[in-house]
């Protein structure tokens, strides 16, 4: 996300921006997330499939499927475990995946706790 | 009359559109960059092809949340007539403002050729100068146009005559051929092939110039 700068995606719409002028404040528990994003099963995969073929001049046999996805990786800061499915909900709905096309799963890891601001 | 080209970066559609409407056709045009918050008083929107953010996450995801868009958003659904070509197609789709997704070619090539297109103009206030049923001959150059949309819905799209494009041949896979779709105002058309490179009888056709034309009436 190299290119992306602070205001250029709109206040507040896009997560992961660096966040300046940060007040100082108490520790947040810090959620480490995954999303899992796949493409739906009726939607064809030319990309597995292609790797798919690969596989069988690598000379792997037996492959009976190949779909290839995303795994994002996400650490969020929450109040809960609660708020944290709820704001990655939200994210992974509207814009890490495209429900016409994509499914997605999450899986939340431990929590630490965050450091002081 | 003057026609406001939206920019992103990675964007390399805007200088042809700018071409087309301007060299070809003498048609006003505007660059607006995509972090300006207001139209500048343009009265039609054109997103262009390319590839606006380096493509990051899917076509069109990321762009779909520049200040400028939802302006754009606005605009359109007032009934401003909006334009959105190749790239520009994926991110009206990612907005929501045309139903349906553009996904990875079907042969996983990038199809840089002339395609033909057999047009359905219904209500769509770009189209409006073809007749139904005519076959005109435009490029396509991309590596995710295949349209996917679920069964269900497309029929629907057709029963209501959205779909306004289709290719004869289809070269990449899309589900019920679909080129292009409009909305069911009929402001908003969003297509993969690239009418602004058929303006110039020099680049091997002009049966784009009455699409972008439209935008004079």
């Amino acid at each position: 996300m190299g290119l992306l700068q602070p205001g250029q995606l709109g206040r507040g719409r896009a997560v992961g921006l660096p966040r300046f002028n940060k007040p100082a404040r108490l520790p947040v528990p810090l959620f480490h997330a995954r999303v899992l994003v796949s493409l739906r099963a009726s939607v064809l995969d030319p990309a597995g499939e292609a790797t798919r073929a690969a596989a069988e001049r690598l000379g792997v046999e037996g492959i009976r499927r190949l779909r290839i996805g995303k795994a994002i990786e996400v650490e969020l800061e929450a109040t809960d475990r609660a708020e944290a499915e709820a704001k990655l909900g939200l994210l992974s709905d509207r814009l890490l995946a495209n429900p016409v096309i994509e499914d997605w799963k999450l899986v939340i890891g431990d929590t630490s706790t965050g450091g002081l601001g | 009359m003057t026609v406001g080209i939206v920019v992103f970066p990675g964007s390399n559609c805007d200088r042809d559109v700018h071409w087309a409407l301007e060299g070809c056709l003498g048609i006003a045009s505007r660059y607006l960059w995509h972090e300006q918050r207001d139209l500048d008083g343009v009265e039609a929107v054109v997103l262009p092809g390319g590839f606006s953010y380096g493509d990051y996450l899917r076509c069109g995801a990321i762009a779909r949340f520049a200040p400028l868009l939802e302006e754009v958003r606005r605009f359109a659904e007032a009934g401003g007539p909006v334009l959105g070509i190749c790239n520009g197609f994926q991110v009206l789709t990612e907005m929501g403002l045309l139903p349906g997704a553009l996904t990875r070619n079907r042969d996983l090539h990038f199809l840089c050729q002339s395609t033909e297109l057999s047009i359905n103009p219904g209500a769509c206030h770009w189209l409006r100068d073809y007749a139904l049923g005519e076959r005109i001959q435009l490029p396509i150059a991309h590596g995710e146009g295949r349209y996917q949309l679920d069964a269900e819905q497309l029929d629907r799209l057709e029963q209501q005559g959205q779909i306004v494009l289709r290719y004869t041949s289809n070269p990449n896979g899309s589900v019920g051929d679909v080129a292009g779709l409009t909305n069911r105002a009929g402001n908003v058309l969003g297509l993969m092939p690239h009418p602004e490179r058929a303006c110039d009888q020099s680049l091997g056709g002009i049966d784009g110039q009455r699409l972008l034309k439209a935008i004079l009436r």
